[in-house]
């Protein structure tokens, strides 16, 4: 059977990561937290100068938060795929019947499964701001972000690919991740880039990840996005087939 | 009978590095065949060839009948593998690994509380990788290696690294792998292991093999040399041990001599001159070659990484 052993490796896996001392309150607290903090200082002073002149308002937190949160997921994936091959682990797992793309796909299932805990208790604390109360797609907006998160975490498996040591991962995958953030559109819009920037900012997939859920967010339908969401597919298959051929397991 | 193992003529290189230049043997039904040679020989990846971990770049290789490249999850089915200086999850407990390990086979496995038990680990079932000691963790990486009831047991290096105890106590078990009708095939640069566990070796050296024998053989063959060191105050002594037929030298320090000669009568010949010319000896022993003088014949003295 193609992807025996999943079901165990994967709670063997969420077994392993909460045991992890900073684990569980690492990856789904703080984001948690930062978003109470964030929500509070943007949601009570909605006119602050500083935000709207850069065009950042309380709409705009949600999708900051969540691909932050998305950006979180992919980094500890590339950290965990780099820790997992300089130990070893990834050579003695791949000494037995189990397929390459089981013990991959298990690390995906694990993060999106901390993504989305993350996710909904987010959604739980925030019920109280406003702008988050009224009649948001929570649906369709998980929805985006699932599809936002597998197009950035297949350029974190490029990362996780070409990254010599554990050491490097997180702030390797951190330099190339967040910069995609400034360019995105998320605090300035696209229109007041000089050309250049616009068309480098075009060419990444967060881009079209902020569009795409700005959009959705808002209420608009999936229809009016269709290009975002074929933009980040395109992005999926051409970087996982890049990660596919220069992957390392030792 | 068809060998279980068969290499011809394989070759690997990484870049410009050749790591293994050519190598051929076969490896029989039932045996304990050891890889020895310096580090950096080729001898991992020659193993990891032969596992399927790795393509050979010329050569063929057969295990069981299969090609280890192309027919990978057939073989891994039947095989058990050990790696060297390989790792699990941290905080991943000894039981979930056997279990998981269990679960990755599709053919029969071994009953899981048996093998912890007979490998000493029944205490540890809930201790994390992390926390096990060095020969632990090798014991833990036995039972993966015998989950699945293999045909085959690879053992890369295994007990590097470890104290006298835990050594010898891991010598006893790949014996009683051997008794239960497994091939066994392992790697080492610790001569008293292959000596003591092997019934045939090949040294590598440079990529290559150069002999393969039982290790007894590979001695009497490369290293006629024998030696007895004795103890006497016998003043003419010395005049006769240089009458003795295959003496080649004959060494003094104070009251201790060093008798060194060729071939395997040597022993008796100094017994029997001992008898005769009635030589009072307070201590005797001799000095037989082991493997490890027909490695460093072999291979050289100068060290290498």
């Amino acid at each position: 059977m193609m992807l025996r052993g999943l079901g165990k490796l994967t709670w063997i896996e969420i077994k392993v990561f909460l045991r992890e001392p900073m684990g569980a309150f690492g990856s789904i607290g703080i984001p948690v937290l930062l978003y109470v903090v964030l929500g509070r200082i943007v949601g009570s002073k909605p006119a602050a100068p500083a935000f709207s002149a850069s065009g950042f308002s309380v709409a705009h937190l949600p999708v900051l938060i969540a691909l932050l949160i998305s950006v979180n997921t992919v980094l500890s994936l590339v950290t965990i795929i780099s820790i997992y091959r300089e130990g070893g682990i990834l050579k003695r797992l791949r000494a037995t019947p189990l397929r390459p793309v089981t013990i991959l796909t298990t690390h995906v299932i694990v993060k999106l499964l901390l993504t989305a805990v993350t996710l909904a208790l987010m959604f739980l604390v925030g019920k109280r701001y406003p702008g988050m109360s009224g009649q948001v797609p929570w649906f369709s907006f998980g929805v985006a972000l699932l599809i936002c998160t597998f197009s950035i975490l297949s350029i974190g498996f490029v990362i996780a690919s070409i990254v010599p040591t554990a050491r490097f991962a997180q702030p390797m995958g951190a330099v190339i991740l967040y910069p995609m953030f400034a360019l995105s559109g998320l605090f300035v819009p696209l229109a007041l880039f000089p050309p250049v920037l616009q068309f480098v900012a075009h060419l990444l997939p967060v881009t079209y990840a902020v569009s795409l859920l700005e959009g959705i967010w808002q209420g608009d339908g999936w229809m009016a996005h269709a290009s975002d969401v074929g933009a980040l597919l395109v992005s999926f298959v051409v970087f996982t087939a890049i990660s596919a051929r220069v992957f390392r397991w030792e | 009978m068809q060998p279980v193992i068969e290499v011809s003529g394989v070759r690997k290189a990484y870049g410009k590095t050749v790591a293994v230049a050519d190598a051929s043997f076969t490896v029989q039904q039932g045996e304990i065949f050891g890889l020895i040679g310096p580090n950096g020989a080729g001898k991992t990846t020659t193993m990891e060839c032969i596992e399927g971990l790795r393509k050979p770049d010329a050569g063929t290789i057969a295990v069981l009948g299969l090609d280890p490249y192309r027919q990978v999850y057939q073989l891994q089915e039947r095989i058990g593998v050990q790696l060297q200086q390989a790792q699990l999850q941290k905080r991943i407990k000894v039981w979930e690994a056997v279990d998981l390990w269990a679960s990755l086979y599709g053919t029969k496995t071994v009953d899981a509380t048996r093998l912890l038990d007979q490998l000493g680990l029944t205490d540890k079932r809930n201790a994390w990788f992390m926390n096990l000691s060095g020969g632990q963790k090798q014991r833990l990486f036995i039972a993966l290696a015998l989950i699945n009831d293999p045909e085959v047991v690879f053992l890369d290096e295994l007990t590097t690294g470890l104290d006298p105890q835990a050594r010898h106590a891991i010598w006893d078990l790949v014996r009683g792998i051997r008794e239960r009708g497994k091939t066994v095939f392992l790697t080492t640069h610790l001569m008293e292991e292959a000596e003591r566990l092997c019934d045939r070796v090949a040294i590598m050296e440079h990529g290559r093999i150069i002999d393969i024998d039982t290790p007894e053989r590979m001695v009497r063959r490369h290293c006629p040399e024998r030696a007895v060191v004795l103890d006497t105050e016998d003043a003419g002594a010395e005049e006769q041990f240089r009458k003795i037929a295959g003496v080649e030298q004959v060494e003094r320090a104070g009251r201790r001599f060093t008798i060194r000669g060729q071939g395997e009568d040597l022993v008796t010949e100094v017994i029997h001159c001992l008898s005769e010319n009635r030589i009072r000896v307070t201590d005797f022993r001799t000095i037989l070659p082991t493997l490890e003088d027909v490695f460093l014949k072999l291979t050289g003295r100068s060290i290498r990484e």
